[in-house]
């Protein structure tokens, strides 16, 4: 027996206009009925279709001691997700339909949002053999990727973009000439200098984009350029898009919000990989996602445990959270200042990477998806990493003031997030209905 | 400050060498290491010296302290100078040595430094392939702790007994001075030390080395760069050449030691493009015939001796420092 349920006074995400709103088994209908079950009153918060992170580590199977498919998915509800789309470098390795099968079983049971896999590119992510694309298609794979890794050779790589065309599905690509990274650990300048940290030269990406931009002309592959992170990598884009390749590209928040300055306030909080880059890259990304070369927004959420993130900087693991500080940090770096509109910005984080994996379409209308959120991006509040639903707690935004929360999450008409805190929103009787999304 | 650790959970506080011992004085680098700071550990380590060229019998000063020497990293030469320094000064010593392996892994480094806190050492001095490693270990540890080099990024002690024996070349004052630091800055923890103690202390810094061998901005550092040896070095006060490790040749950053000896090393010409009062320093030891010709490092403007010699008594100062209160109960 599904619900009624009825958002009322809200506030249309792209229009502005009040909108009222009302869904049942998990479909908008196309008028608010008389008699609801559940009345939340949005009271002039912004309502918009679900966020969707094309770029999450859910660390399962194998490392839920980092995160697990149960709370990585629950950080996402909290942080305004109604889909993500999980890399497949766990352990084992995400690489044969089996795997793709137990990440979707196990996300209808106990997943808070939409779970997509990512599967392996080639087996076991060594870069060698190609994985079965057309069965991992078939078993629910949106993507293809060997992320935390590049494919290091130029010939696989061809190949991989030939054979995916056979799957129509997009490789995902982390950029990244390991030879150029060698022992680094973050970005090569001025603070890794002072530091003595082995650094990393923005080039060790770049290159690597240009190779991929070069393979997708050869072979009319798709190319989807995963967490960039500097100007060059950008210009490279750039230039594949205005020849009219099949490429697309993410940034994370990270990258518009910080420099590689940070490294010597937040430490390990600060290190993942890509790395942080100079100033001018962190306003080349903004620049980047303004004019419109960046196609969607990622978090590249990528949980560890406390201990392996309190070590020695060279020593802990690349990686931070980011589901739960994502939204908040798009309207404080992005749409605040200024360069882009409340619109845009939420539109590359719904419609947008929707489009860039092929994802159902979710729109505020009758017969579409009930994979909504709402939003009061006025709100200002402080990042505590101690709340995080995220077993990952490493974050450089720890103590930040941000402006913009999420109120409340619905996924396939569920109410899977409820804001704690803020307390916007009410919801009338059944209890029971609340009670169990909670 | 750990405040679950055994030796705090166990004893009450002032109890002790035991103890907490909250406001540790540690010696991280010397970036950020005020002027004054410097200068009195420079003053007590002349003194130091002092005492150790009339009388090498150890004193009683550090007979409440116990200092740990924990290698990770294998160094004979600081190693050695440390465990001196300590005896001098009557300190209980213990040394550990341990070249990763094992203690790769950060969980097992933070908790064998714990053990050597509950054994009641009050100092630690930790050689680390890791950067940052000693300013981790002073958060996880209530000991007070000594960087005695961390990866590529400090070696404090190190950067002190070259600005001792600096001050000594220059009768005692550094001002209006300038010195070329040569070779692979990179990678040199000494020349990370250096820099920042020679700025704070007002010392003009001029590097020069193999492009491939220089950090990304590293004039932000405090110095400027010239583009060959001979430009650095003419009418400097000083001049540091770097040690050239051999591995430096495999990843091409060096196509050889030759070509480096003919390019980079410093000989007796080069030597004379300086003031005729400037010394050669090196923080050893010394590839001879590569960063410095056998007559500059042997000959009579060479003070790497003296560096030696004055890196003991600027370990005593440290230690003492570092020791705080309990050396101050004995005294």
């Amino acid at each position: 027996m599904s619900p009624t349920t009825v958002i009322r006074g809200a506030r249309h995400w792209r229009t502005g206009e009040p909108i009222d709103l009302a869904f049942e088994r998990g479909v908008i209908l196309d008028a608010v009925p008389a008699r609801a079950d559940v009345v939340v009153e949005a009271r002039g918060a912004v309502l918009s279709p679900g966020l969707v992170d094309l770029h999450v580590h859910l660390r399962e199977p194998g490392q839920g001691s980092r995160e697990t498919i149960e709370t990585g998915t629950r950080a996402a509800a909290a942080g305004g997700f109604t889909a993500v789309a999980c890399m497949p470098n766990t352990d084992p390795v995400v690489d044969d339909i089996a795997w793709v099968e137990w990440v979707g079983t196990r996300a209808r049971a106990v997943g808070r949002c939409r779970v997509h896999p990512i599967a392996a590119a080639t087996v076991g992510q060594r870069g060698e053999r190609l994985t079965d694309f057309l069965a991992l298609r078939q078993a629910g794979a949106v993507a293809l990727s060997d992320d935390g890794r590049p494919i290091v050779s130029a010939a696989v790589m061809r190949h991989a973009l030939e054979y995916a065309g056979h799957a129509a599905l997009p490789i995902v690509c982390h950029e990244e000439d390991l030879t150029l990274r060698g022992e680094g650990h973050m970005n090569e300048g001025a603070t890794a200098t002072r530091l003595g940290i082995r650094a990393i030269p923005a080039a060790a990406e770049s290159v690597m984009v240009r190779r991929d931009v070069e393979l997708a002309a050869l072979t009319g592959g798709r190319v989807h350029f995963a967490h960039l992170s500097c100007a060059a990598s950008f210009d490279a884009l750039r230039d594949g898009k205005r020849r009219g390749l099949e490429v697309t590209g993410e940034t994370c928040p990270h990258y518009w919000m910080l420099s590689d300055e940070a490294v010597a306030t937040f430490g390990t909080d600060a290190k993942m990989n890509p790395p942080l880059r100079c100033e001018s890259d962190r306003l080349a990304t903004i620049e980047a996602i303004a004019d419109g070369t960046i196609d969607c927004l990622v978090t590249d959420h990528a949980p560890h445990t406390a201990d392996d993130k309190r070590q020695p900087f060279e020593m802990a693991p690349f990686g931070i959270v980011g589901l739960e500080t994502a939204l908040a940090l798009t309207l404080t770096g992005l749409v605040r200042p200024g360069h882009v509109a409340l619109a845009r910005a939420l539109e590359l984080w719904t419609e947008a990477p929707r489009r860039v994996f092929g994802l159902p379409e979710v729109r505020l209308a009758a017969g579409s998806p009930a994979d909504l959120v709402l939003i009061d991006p006025d709100a200002e509040w402080t990042v505590d990493p101690a709340v995080f639903y995220s077993k990952g707690r490493s974050t450089p935004f720890a103590g930040t003031t941000v402006t913009g929360r999420v109120l409340a999450t619905f996924c396939d008409g569920e109410i899977t997030h409820l804001d704690p805190v803020v307390g916007l929103t009410r919801v009338e009787a059944p209890a029971a209905a609340v009670a169990a999304a909670r | 400050m750990n405040p679950s650790s055994p030796s705090s959970a166990l004893t009450p506080p002032g109890a002790g060498r035991f103890a907490t011992r909250s406001g540790a004085t540690h010696l991280l680098g010397l970036e950020g290491l005020p002027r004054e700071q410097i200068l009195a550990i420079l003053d007590d380590a002349e003194r130091d010296l002092a005492r150790l060229q009339k009388d090498r019998s150890p004193t009683d000063e550090l007979r409440l302290v116990t200092v740990v020497i924990a290698m990770f990293e294998d160094s004979t030469r600081t190693r050695v100078s440390f465990q001196i320094a300590a005896k001098r000064l009557g300190a209980t010593v213990s040394t550990f040595s341990s070249h990763g392996l094992s203690l790769s892994k950060g969980e097992t480094l933070r908790d064998t430094l714990r053990i050597f806190e509950a054994n009641g050492a009050d100092v630690v001095v930790v050689r680390h392939a890791s950067p940052g490693a000693a300013a981790y270990l002073a958060e996880q540890i209530d000991s007070a702790v000594v960087n005695a080099g961390d990866g590529m990024h400090e070696h404090p002690t190190q950067g002190l007994l070259d600005l001792m024996t600096l001050r000594q070349a220059w009768g005692g004052s550094f001002a209006g001075r300038r010195i070329a630091i040569v070779g692979d800055i990179a990678h040199s923890r000494v020349a990370r030390s250096a820099i920042f103690g020679l700025a704070t202390v007002g010392v003009a810094v001029t590097l020069a080395g193999p492009a491939t061998l220089m950090p990304a901005e590293v004039e932000r550092l405090g110095g400027t760069v010239a583009a060959t040896v001979d430009e650095a070095m003419e009418g400097a006060d000083a001049v540091m050449a770097l040690r050239i490790q051999r591995e430096r040749m495999e990843g091409g950053l060096l196509p050889s030691f030759a070509e480096y000896a003919r390019v980079w090393g410093i000989d007796a010409a080069r030597v004379r493009r300086m003031k005729p009062d400037a010394v050669v320093l090196h923080p050893g030891p010394v590839n001879r015939g590569v960063e410095l010709a056998p007559d500059v490092a042997d000959g009579e403007r060479s003070v790497i001796l003296d560096q030696v010699a004055n890196g003991v008594a600027v370990r005593c100062a440290v230690l003492r420092r570092s020791a705080g209160a309990l050396a101050r109960e004995a005294a």
